[in-house]
């Protein structure tokens, strides 16, 4: 396969075959990253967060016929406001969801399961009848369609660039939350003793509203990403709903680390293989390695030493 | 004991039918009205038990409103809709309306299977439009055939099949894939072929029908690459690395469903210009380019027998009618217009067959004519295929395609064609 290309040229393959395995890895990251927060942090199974990211995407499209309708001069920009959008609104759905049905379910998990299923459909209908059943297209400004030249060999996606520099940025402020400030303190000592903790001073309540609307908002950013490289419709967030809790039961769920860590194994496995022999053959042999590393390791690749 | 059971039922449903027919007439001669004295009695068009009365007929719509073929599927139920409902207006089926019973694949096959035993036999459907992809159409086949349905299916597929219990009004593989292969082979000198697809019947029986006719009909030519994709996938950077590898003249892409939004997006933002390389497809109609974005797939070529901008004046009658009925903004692809053909077709049938009875349709069908198809004029072929024009499109940014070549004749279907196999 590689007999007819000079060596200039097969370092060029290999170089846009990391940065296409590179992309894969930030989608991994920022679509697990929400997910990481709720089902890691909180023990919260939450079968919408596909729906959640999806409901970022339709909140992108809004913007961008509001922006074409009413300020074309600033249509250059208007990616960035739409991810505040995004975030926000993601962000509130969560807090609603969690106040409405999430709270009353903490000490029964697998029920959470079967609910936040329920919202999930409830939500893709609601889509589906705003919306309507088909695609919507959302038009990106131009500065971002197409690719940069770096050599004359070697092309990079515009776009590529555009999400690993937005996961890059998430989980930088994910980490500073989480480490260095008050909230994620108090976060971090929910997870470790939520008894001790309430009894310390700590609204655990408000704590799990605000951490659940945290991930939710995550994944309308990740949504939002999404619409440069997938389709919008009301059943999308199926297709990413599986990866992503493959990406975070495998990192370990209570380790952010782990998340990364593991979207970078999945992510280079799956994109190298792909390059070697099918699309569907590298989804098995990826799939065959998470699960013989999870029989042998079932917490996951990093797992917290907590006392219990 | 089960068929004691059913010839019973069956004949207290005769003695009933014969009973109710027999008043109808008698009362029928007393009421005035064109529908009734054009009906003729429904004992005599319906002599299998199906969902028959004097006034109504009862058709069924199987397609996916949910999941990853709900962006191709929409389109058909519309046309199937916009087809019933302009019979209805002209005074229905032997003077029967159409009354249409609806359910969801939701693009599952097994599903779809469940659903066509439910309209058949809970239901008792004298005809269903439905299915879209190949698997869907598998999974429902010994459905129909074993109890005995007629199904009109609207997608262009694969070929190798033939039912006496389906009309396929869309294109079969060398109506479709054969004539594109030539026309790009002829015009552009195409030589290598780069093969991609969604992992499934319909992609990987196209594919190997395609290989066969590159590397064993055309002078000269191979295949440089051939991948699959599973339904649903979304990161099509790996193979897009390879396509720029290889450096085909032509990429021959049958990406179905919502993976055609991801293929096409990350194609152009790989710095892939359509308009510089050839990409040939057969799974791009006016529909999926409404999610792709024209802008991201302008220059590429599709072949099909229909296409929205077709200037004729079946076509100009039928685009202003569908967007009445559904909308300014809607696009109307070839699956939608051959599922439109659909109900058309079953209504000429049965009027020819003067019966709804599925023997009767089925023998009545070869050689029934369409002279109102949008597309021009279509005919049944006695392999239950219709005799099309191919044409191939170019797509603009507009999302709509110029039609830049068309058979001058009819295409005969060939579903089993020799060497192919």
């Amino acid at each position: 396969m590689f007999g007819d290309y000079s060596f200039g040229d097969l370092m060029s393959i290999l170089a846009m075959q990391g940065f296409a395995g590179l992309i894969l890895f930030s989608v991994f990251v920022l679509m697990a990253l929400g997910l990481a927060i709720i089902f890691g942090q909180m023990g919260v199974i939450n079968m919408a967060h596909g729906e959640f990211m999806i409901l970022g995407a339709y909140m992108t499209f809004l913007t961008s016929h509001l922006f074409q309708a009413h300020l074309p001069h600033f249509y250059a920009g208007y990616f960035f406001v739409a991810m505040a959008i995004a975030f926000v609104v993601a962000g509130a759905a969560g807090i609603a969801a969690e106040w409405l049905l999430i709270r009353h379910l903490y000490a029964r998990p697998l029920d959470t399961l079967l609910a936040t299923w329920g919202l999930s459909l409830i939500m893709q209908q609601s889509f589906r009848s705003i919306f309507g059943a088909r695609e919507v297209g959302v038009e990106l400004p131009q500065w971002m369609m197409g690719s940069l030249n770096v050599t004359d060999a070697i092309q990079v996606q515009i776009n590529g660039l555009f999400v690993m520099a937005l996961t890059f940025i998430i989980t930088g402020i994910v980490a500073l939350l989480m480490y260095r400030s008050r909230w994620g303190l108090q976060v971090r000592a929910v997870v470790a003793n939520r008894i001790m903790s309430g009894a310390v001073g700590i609204d655990t309540r408000r704590i799990d509203r605000l951490t659940f609307g945290l991930g939710c908002g995550i994944a309308g950013v990740a949504g939002s990403a999404f619409t440069m490289i997938g389709s919008t419709n009301p059943t999308a967030g199926q297709l990413y709903i599986v990866d992503t809790f493959l990406v975070v039961v495998f990192g370990g769920a209570q380790s952010l680390l782990g998340t990364i860590a593991s979207a970078l194994t999945i992510s280079q496995s799956r994109s190298t293989l792909e390059f070697f022999s099918t699309g569907s053959m590298a989804q098995v042999i990826t799939l065959l390695i998470v699960i013989g590393l999870l029989m042998l390791r079932p917490q996951g690749l990093f797992v917290l030493k907590v006392r219990r | 004991m089960s068929s004691k059971k059913r010839t019973t039922d069956f004949l207290n449903l005769t003695r009933r039918q014969l009973l109710a027919g027999a008043s109808a007439f008698g009362a029928g001669a007393l009421l005035s009205g064109r529908a009734f004295a054009d009906a003729p009695p429904t004992a005599k068009v319906n002599t299998t038990g199906l969902a028959v009365t004097d006034t109504e007929v009862t058709v069924g719509i199987l397609h996916s409103v949910t999941g990853t073929m709900a962006i191709s599927e929409t389109g058909s139920v519309e046309a199937e809709k916009l087809a019933i409902s302009q019979i209805n207006e002209e005074g229905g089926v032997l003077g029967r309306k159409i009354k249409f019973i609806q359910e969801d694949g939701a693009s599952d096959w097994p599903t779809f299977a469940e659903k066509a035993k439910k309209l058949l036999v809970n239901d008792k459907c004298a005809a269903v439009m439905g299915c879209w992809t190949s698997a869907s159409r598998k999974a429902v086949l010994p459905v129909f055939e074993q109890y005995n349905g007629m199904l009109y299916y609207p997608t262009f597929y694969e070929g190798l099949e033939q039912s006496k219990n389906v009309i396929y009004t869309g294109q079969e593989a060398t109506q479709q894939i054969i004539a594109g292969l030539d026309w790009v082979n002829k015009t552009k000198g195409s030589k290598s072929f780069y093969l991609i697809g969604s992992d499934y019947i319909w992609p990987r029986t196209s594919n190997k029908i395609a290989r066969k006719h590159i590397e064993g009909h055309l002078k000269g030519c191979k295949v440089v690459g051939e991948e699959y994709f599973p339904l649903g996938h979304t990161q099509f950077n790996s193979v897009i690395n390879k396509i720029k590898l290889t450096r085909p003249d032509v990429i021959y892409a049958i990406v179905v469903g919502g993976s055609n939004v991801a293929f096409y997006k990350q194609l152009k933002a790989a710095g892939i210009d359509l308009s510089k390389q050839t990409l040939l497809t057969i799974s791009v109609t006016e529909d999926e380019i409404d999610g792709i974005g024209g802008e991201n797939i302008a220059g590429a070529f599709a072949c099909m027998k229909y296409f929205q901008s077709l200037d004729n004046p079946n076509n100009k009658k039928f685009v202003p009618a569908f967007k009445k009925m559904w909308g300014e903004k809607t696009v109307i692809g070839d699956v939608t217009q051959a599922a439109y053909l659909g109900p058309w077709l079953w209504k000429l049938t049965a009027e020819k067959a003067g019966s709804f009875d599925i023997d009767k349709i089925a023998a009545a069908s070869p050689g029934v004519e369409f002279k109102g198809a949008p597309e021009g004029y279509v005919r049944i072929h006695e392999n239950h295929h219709l005799w099309s024009k191919t044409r191939v499109g170019r797509a603009r940014t507009d999302g709509q395609y110029d039609v830049i070549y068309e058979t001058a004749d009819l295409v005969e279907p060939n579903p089993f064609p020799k060497g192919y196999q």
